[in-house]
């Protein structure tokens, strides 16, 4: 006996901004849960289960947060499952509640990711010592520049790559209502002279805090017929995981990285990404990231994703755009990241992605990824449901 | 895919508890218990189709404790793995979907906590709201000790049952060589003792703990062939209720009730369960959970000694599911439930059923359909 296929019929995000002084961090889910089930066309009673994801507890100061979020999200009398695997969480609890349906466990489930980080400081969250460890060298941007100079060095990148991705990123952020950073005036020129905080990586070049919330609800073939919206069709989806630091890591080009797309492809029977997928959303915190990815998804050879981007193959209108919706350097509220991405691969593939909507997109990937580069979930969607 | 009845736990580890594993980290005190639950089966954690496990920043002060974890498990190649930060019984609960689906033919379920070094009551206030609770600081003792007064108001229980409720776990610890607290005074002489947060008395609340478990689970065939006798999760359930107090029947847990349903606890055709393992950290929830469960004389309640005995915060729920399963591995129970507990005053829970062999007659194939018959007739024998 198959799988039951799942399909997205309801997305739902907040307005992406520093600092939601006007609503709790109940309010905040709730907002993007609502937005979604509206988008579905169903109400609270229509909800089997809920599966919530965030990053770290200390980056809000509540202690298994989805005991108090039971009753905004309409969960009481339900089942309720948090899930935690870092950066890449907001994937990986969407996988698990497509897991939930597709297991026939439950019909429709609501699947929330959050961060609400103006309640706390992720940078003293992420830097609290531990005995008999390194210290993080504060925040992620310490412990990823090296691996991005790694990179630089290895290719023969040219210095200006990562300023194009950050330039190209924040301009479709501009066609994204909900994208946190609306930076009008930014031109290229900003971008490359702007301060450099961790050599080679800019200012410019980082994502900001955010608050926000990203819903989804993901239902079988039954309730797919009766949805509001197009919906979109989970064709593959995988979580690969190894150990942060050890002799044999490759840290610019994962391991885990590339078998969690190949399990991707493998089930959504892709030969060449490059060519069959019409739209990605990557997670890229660092925008030197954007060229490192395209390598470690097989949408470019190695050595070859800084020409790529160059190219400008990934822009809104090149044969394969990343980031249309302004990706994570626009929109950072750091638990929901995973999730914005696997929810934009499947508004591109519904032809619900407003301005920012790729001409006709039929196969998009959501990716994300977390720790040191160490945790990774992805997932590609459809417009017309996997042959069974 | 795989059918709910065709998934078992086949081995099972457990740290020796202990008030505080001052010597070892967290991953140091996990690790020999991953060693010998894949001992258990003879698979090494690359064979393992997929990873799950359980644990709270909290306990050990930091973010992304559990990274660390995984390297303990040895995870290159790179696995399938995931990660709740809830008691192992949800990451269990994660796996065994992750089997149905059929994208995994077994699975490695872990999860760990080290109370000691926080003071764990004051640690659990943050599990409050936010804005209007957590700022109090009210304790998970006096928290639970609202929950009993509640109890004893509506004549649920008195203070003598509560005592006993502590002697015989505690005495049933005794038997258990990974218990903390092993073996008590009578239970007369319990309630000599001063109260600790009225109406509770130290012996109603459970101790401190290090500690971490593991649990292997494998489909069908592989059950079989991984274990002698697999404990087979006839069905698994979990239900959240509403997080304030003063919105809730502390005396009743609809949840558990509704958990346990789902979970085919309550199937007319199958006899009561014959061991319950409870993951009720307070004497006084032990009497909630026996209600909401329909546990009557017939069923013997928490025989390892139960979270009274030992309570590794994360790791005490999925304990419930390993001791139930290692009994019915031991041929000494044919039917087992077994719950685990999150937040104040039990407000979310899960409920396995777990069973031997002897009664598997839904999900044999066609060629076990002889045996099947037998079994069923079997069924009305005395476990």
């Amino acid at each position: 006996m198959h799988k039951e296929p799942v399909a997205v019929v309801g997305v739902g995000q907040t307005k992406h901004v520093a600092a939601r002084h006007d609503v709790s961090l109940a309010g905040l889910v709730r907002e993007a849960a609502v937005r979604a089930l509206e988008d579905a066309g169903l109400t609270w009673p229509d909800v089997d289960a809920v599966v919530i994801g965030k990053a770290p507890d200390f980056f809000e100061g509540v202690m298994m947060p989805e005991l108090y979020l039971a009753d905004a999200l309409g969960a009481v009398g339900k089942p309720m499952l948090r899930v935690h695997t870092a950066g890449s969480v907001g994937g990986s609890t969407a996988l698990v509640a497509a897991n939930l349906v597709a297991a026939r466990v439950h019909r429709t489930v609501l699947t929330l990711a959050f961060e609400k980080q103006s309640e706390s400081n992720a940078m003293w969250g992420l830097s609290l010592p531990v005995p008999f460890q390194q210290p993080l060298l504060a925040g992620a941007g310490g412990f990823f520049a090296p691996h991005v100079r790694a990179y630089m060095h290895r290719t023969g990148a040219p210095d200006h790559i990562g300023s194009l991705v950050a330039y190209k990123d924040r301009r479709n952020a501009l066609k994204n209502p909900y994208a946190h950073l609306h930076e009008k005036d930014l031109t290229l020129e900003k971008v490359r002279s702007s301060p450099m905080l961790w050599d080679p990586i800019r200012y410019s070049e980082t994502c900001p805090s955010s608050d926000g919330a990203c819903a989804m609800v993901l239902t079988d073939r039954d309730g797919a017929r009766g949805a509001a919206g197009r919906p979109a069709w989970v064709h593959g989806g995988a979580m690969r995981s190894e150990p942060t630091l050890f002799a044999g890591k490759d840290a610019v080009s994962p391991r885990a990285g590339s078998d969690c797309a190949a399990d991707v492809y493998r089930q959504a029977r892709i030969t060449d990404p490059r060519r069959e997928i019409d739209a990605v959303e990557m997670y890229v915190p660092f925008s030197w990231y954007e060229p490192m990815w395209l390598e470690n998804l097989g949408f470019a050879k190695e050595g070859e994703g800084w020409r790529m981007t160059e190219s400008g193959a990934t822009e809104l209108d090149g044969d394969l755009p990343v980031n249309p919706s302004g990706g994570v350097l626009s929109t950072n509220p750091i638990g929901a990241s995973g999730m914005l991405r696997f929810a934009e691969a499947a508004l591109q593939v519904r032809g619900m992605a407003g301005e920012h909507q790729v001409e006709g997109a039929r196969r998009a990937l959501g990716h994300a990824y977390g720790g040191g580069s160490q945790f990774f979930s992805m997932w590609l969607v459809a417009d017309t449901p996997p042959a069974s | 895919m795989t059918s709910p009845g065709e998934v078992a736990v086949v081995a099972f580890a457990q740290t020796r508890h202990v008030r505080a594993a001052d010597d070892v980290s967290e991953v140091e005190m996990l690790m020999p218990v991953l060693r010998e639950v894949l001992d258990q089966t003879g698979l090494s954690a690359g064979e393992i189709g997929f990873t799950c496990s359980g644990s709270c920043d909290y306990l050990a002060g930091r973010a992304f404790s559990f990274t660390m974890a995984l390297d303990g498990v040895g995870a290159w190649p790179p696995i399938s793995e995931s990660h709740v930060e809830m008691d192992g019984a949800w990451a269990l609960y994660e796996a065994w979907v992750k089997i149905l689906t059929g994208e995994a033919e077994t699975a490695l379920v872990y999860s760990y906590g080290k109370s000691s070094p926080g003071d764990l009551p004051e640690v659990l206030t943050r599990q409050l709201d936010p804005y209007y609770v957590a700022p109090l600081w009210p304790d998970s003792v006096s928290l639970a000790a609202l929950q009993a007064r509640a109890l004893l108001d509506a004549g649920e229980t008195d203070e003598r049952e509560l005592a006993g409720i502590a002697a015989r776990s505690r005495e049933a610890g005794a038997d258990n060589p990974r218990a903390q607290l092993r073996g008590s005074a009578p239970a007369e002489a319990l309630l000599e003792g001063g109260y600790l947060a009225e109406p509770l008395r130290m012996h109603d609340v459970p101790p401190v703990t290090d500690g971490a478990a593991a649990v292997v689970l494998a489909a069908g065939d592989t059950a079989r062939l991984l274990a002698a006798r697999p404990a087979w999760i006839r069905g698994m359930d979990h239900r959240i209720e509403a997080h304030s107090l003063g919105v809730r029947d502390l005396t009743d847990s609809p949840s558990t009730r509704l958990a346990a349903e789902r979970a085919g606890l309550f199937d007319a055709s199958a006899p009561p369960p014959d061991t319950a393992e409870l993951h009720a950290p307070f004497t006084s929830q032990e009497v909630v959970l026996r209600k909401a469960l329909r546990l009557g004389g017939e069923t013997v309640i928490n025989p390892s000694g139960g979270p009274l005995a030992a309570n590794p915060v994360m790791a005490a729920g999925l304990i419930r599911i390993g001791e139930a399963a290692a009994r019915i591995s031991r041929g000494e129970s044919r039917r087992a439930v077994a719950h685990a507990t999150s937040g104040p005053c039990l407000q979310q829970n899960l409920v396995a059923v777990l069973e031997s062999d002897h009664s598997d007659n839904a999900t044999q194939g066609e060629a076990g359909q002889d045996d099947a018959t037998q079994d069923d007739a079997a069924q009305g024998e005395p476990a």
